[in-house]
Order: C-alpha cells, then structure tokens, then sequence
C-alpha cells in the first residue's frame, strides 16, 4: 500500500517541496553509523590521550628515548637529554609544559589534512554523518568562511611536519645507544621507534600536498620526468593516506606511552644487543 | 536456475506527492534490480516510470536510490541481498521529482554550461594536436564519467541544502574544470581565462569539505575526491593562499603550472 502520500511542506533538503515525497531522512538498511562512530571514538581517545600527555610534563625521557611529543625540547625546563634534541630557544620564561611548543605543528598538519577532515566532519560535526544521510544542520557553507576556509594552508603545517619528522628520525638514530649512552646497542624501545618513524615519514609523504608539490601541479608530466616519477611514488603512497594515517597516530601514541612505561619505573626497557 | 518472490518497495507518485507501494515478484538467477523494475512494468504496474537505455552500466540513466544508496538499477545485483530483505528503490533525492523512479536532472545540464569548454592553443590546427600519454592520463580517468549524477545525487552540499545549488557546481563539474587544468593543450591561462580561481569563485570548490561521498558512490570508480577534487584545491591554493607561489609567479622565477 502506499503511504505519505502528501507532498513535502518545503523543509529543505532531501524534503525540499519539488523531491520525492518521503518523510525518513534516509532509507539505509545497512550499519552507516559504524565507520563515523568508530572515527570518532578513535579521534576522542587520541585527543584524550595526548591532552593528558602534553599537559603531564613529566616521564618524556628514559635514556636513550625521548617521547615524540616532546622533541625538540624548546624550553629551559626540559630534562637534559645528553646529544638529545634539546634546543633552549624558547628560554627560561616558558613554564608550561614543553610539548606544547611543538605539538602544534604536527597537531596542525594532522588537523587540516584531508583524510582528517572527512573524519571529523563525518564523525564529530556530521556534515554529512554518512553518503546519503541527511545531516542535521540548517546551513552549510563548507570551507568558504572563516574559520573553515583556513583549512587551505594545511601545505604549511606540511612544510612544518617535515623538519618534525625529521628529528624524530634523529631521535631514532640516538635510540641505537644504550642507557648509558654507548652506540650500537638495540632495545624493543628502539625498534617501536624505528616502526613509528617508518609510518611518519610515509603519513608525511602520502600527504596530498605533498603529492602536489612534488609534480600534481604540473601540466606537461612528458617535460618533468624526475617529478612525474616522484608524483607516481607519493600517488601510490597517497591511494594508503587513511591507513597511514591511523597507523601513525597509533605508533606515535604508542612511542610515547613506551617512554611513559620506561620512564616511570613499570619495566625495564628489554635490550636485544 | 533458481527462483524466489522478493519483497520490493518503490516509490511512486509525483511532485503532488507519493509515496513507497508494496510489491511481491519473482527474482531469478543472475538478475539485477532493473530487470525487477522491468519485470514490476511488465507484470504488475505498467505505468511506473523509470529511465534506462543501456542496462550495460554506460548510459548513465537508470540511477536511482537502492536502500538509501544512490546506484545503477542496471549494474546492482539482485544477489547482493538476502532473500528475506526488503528491498526499498526511490528516484534520486537530490532532483525534483517528475515521475515514479524519473527526476529532472536539468540542474546538471546548467553547471555544465557554466564551465567554460576547451580552449584550443594558438597555432595548432585541428589534427595537429600531439600528446603524450602521461601528460593525458588524468585527464583520461575523468573522462571515463557517465554522467549518471549519482555524485550530484550524493553529494551533501547540494542534496541537504536546496539553496547552494546557485553556487556550487558539484563534483562531476568541479571534475570537469580539473579535467580541463590539466589538459596538456587546454590554453585557458593565455586567453585570461584562470581555472584555477575560478573553480572557487565561480564553481564553489570551498564548499566542497572532501568527505568523499562522490568517490564512494561513482559507478565507474573515478577517484572523484582524490584525483579531481583535492588537486584542484590545491591549484587554488597557489592562487589564492601561497604568497611564495604568487610571489614567484609575479617575478617570473616560478611557472604556475609547467
């Protein structure tokens, strides 16, 4: 039998009065609220976990690793970390904790990356919830206004993300020491390092700024073919963007609590050689 | 072969109003939700209004709405579902209704005039155009496009928000202005004609929030988002928001495009 046979009162949306007169926001059969769901309880507990960790200002160093959320150490009141990434810049007048002089960048280029965005604002903002589900708001202007249209600068944060990365290598090469500081050694520590950083310099280089700069903004791939081979390589690292990105902000949550664990006494960092 | 009668609901009426009528019909091996509609047509309501030309996924015309999701009737499968689902088919929710499973998808048709078509370069005629393959492939995947508007359909800025369609152009258009920026022979830039720009300031490109709706639903598996969409907001941004690129550009050390 048919049923809500009236046309639309003109409410906008997929009920605009010229649609198809269906009442339901919309007719899915299948479980859309789980990948929006799971992103969201993924983000939050991220967003948890480093809040309490950046604000902590302690446990960050266990000789040879330094927490990745918190290299470089800008401020005076870091621990001393022996040929570690200690860089006063920032003097003695920075009480807070130094972690959040730095996580600002990587926090920014994770914040406007494009894979990040389709997260939040399918998880968190449900604009829109799911493909084909209508979302709750009245209006919509996307990215045209303020603060929204400053997701355009995420190729600085990109910029900024590569020296960060960049360190964080350092920190994995000075983590082949042992405690007390003599090279060529290797601990579990060393080798969650060494995974983390793999999935950062990837997250970083899938990134789809990246993936411009280096040859999507060309015209002419036939007169560039150094770029268009590189543009090839960040492309098929790109088409692993989402994946790289989970994975990465799980290995550096994961870095960091290691050094916690370390840090504060719970066990013994296991040392191969 | 197998046989079984599915539970189908589809919606019928018109912009006076309508609404999902009940039907039980007979599914057989292999069959997908178009031969269904067919089979509705030719047993039980032979006034139900659906647009299908090919049934071979290349025309484009059989889009519609299966359990909420915008798809092809011709390319879905009848045994992607259980026996016991029902299956519900509405016409695309994005466009005004005409008919049963028929809408009136004029709204494409006016943003694709608005982009402006393929400038030929100077001194080349017709026949003498050459290039080479690497410059024509991205090109090439948005030419695979079918024009079936499930994108349009999908797309939350124009389906949850009637009053945007004036300013937004939509992914399938926004993939044509990409298309053409990246056409090795396309001199747009000589006549004065900047895509780029114009693809946010006459297009709508910032509406667009890259949540991906169009890559997930298009047919033909154009990477709509990451392809297209993305890279066309990242040309923008080295007109718009760069200084070092429009820096560059002005003191004649850095080509915008190459």
């Amino acid at each position: 039998m048919a049923t809500g046979t009236e046309p639309h009162l003109n409410s906008g949306g997929v009920r605009n009065g010229t649609r198809a007169a269906i009442t339901a926001p919309h007719l899915r059969t299948d479980r859309w609220w789980l990948a929006p769901a799971a992103t969201a309880a993924g983000l939050l507990a991220f967003v948890v976990y480093s809040t309490w960790r950046a604000f902590s200002n302690s446990h960050y160093y266990a000789a040879p690793y330094v927490s990745p959320f918190y290299s470089p150490c800008l401020a005076e009141n870091c621990v001393p970390m022996r040929n570690g990434p200690n860089w006063e810049i920032f003097g003695s007048w920075w009480g807070l904790s130094p972690a959040l002089l730095v996580l600002i960048f990587p926090l920014g280029f994770r914040l406007t990356c494009y894979y990040y965005r389709k997260a939040y604002y399918r998880g968190f903002w449900a604009s829109p919830p799911a493909c084909a589900v209508a979302e709750p708001h009245k209006k919509y202007s996307g990215e045209t206004r303020f603060p929204l249209i400053f997701q355009n600068i995420h190729r600085y944060f990109f910029y900024a993300a590569v020296p960060v990365a960049g360190i964080l290598t350092y920190d994995t090469v000075l983590a082949f020491r042992n405690e007390d500081y003599e090279w060529g050694h290797m601990g579990l520590g060393t080798l969650v390092f060494l995974v983390n950083i793999v999935l950062i310099w990837a997250y970083t280089a899938s990134c789809h700024s990246c993936r411009h700069i280096v040859g999507g903004k060309l015209k002419h791939f036939s007169k560039h073919p150094v770029r268009y081979r590189a543009w090839q390589l960040v492309g098929r690292l790109n088409a692993r963007h989402m994946q790289l990105a989970w994975a990465s902000l799980v290995s550096v949550a994961l870095a960091d609590f290691y050094v916690y664990l370390v840090a504060s006494g719970v066990f013994d960092d296991p040392t191969f050689f | 072969m197998s046989s079984y009668e599915a539970r189908f609901k589809v919606w019928r009426g018109d912009v006076g109003g309508g609404g999902l009528k009940d039907f039980g019909v007979e599914v057989n091996d292999g069959e997908v939700v178009l031969d269904i509609i067919h089979r509705l047509q030719a047993t039980q309501a032979p006034d139900l209004a659906v647009r299908w030309n090919c049934k071979a996924g290349k025309c484009g015309s059989c889009s519609a709405e299966i359990n909420g999701r915008p798809r092809l009737l011709c390319m879905t499968r009848m045994s992607v579902f259980t026996r016991e689902e029902t299956i519900t088919v509405t016409p695309l929710r994005a466009f005004p209704v005409i008919r049963d499973l028929v809408t009136d998808v004029g709204f494409n048709y006016t943003k694709a005039r608005e982009v402006p078509a393929f400038v030929p370069p100077d001194k080349l005629a017709a026949g003498e155009y050459r290039m080479t393959q690497e410059d024509v492939d991205r090109s090439q995947e948005f030419r695979k496009c079918i024009e079936c508007f499930l994108c349009q359909d999908t797309c939350h800025v124009v389906r949850d928000h009637e009053e945007n369609k004036t300013a937004f152009a939509g992914p399938r258009f926004l993939m044509r202005v990409a298309e053409l920026d990246m056409h090795p022979l396309d001199a747009a830039d000589e006549s004065g004609l900047d895509r780029k720009k114009t693809a946010q300031d006459e297009h709508g490109l910032g509406y667009c929030n890259i949540t991906k709706c169009c890559t997930e639903v298009c047919p033909e598996g154009i990477k709509i988002t990451d392809n297209a969409l993305i890279p066309l907001k990242e040309r923008a941004v080295d007109r718009k928001y760069d200084p070092l690129v429009w820096l560059g550009s002005k003191i004649g050390r850095r080509s915008s495009g190459g």
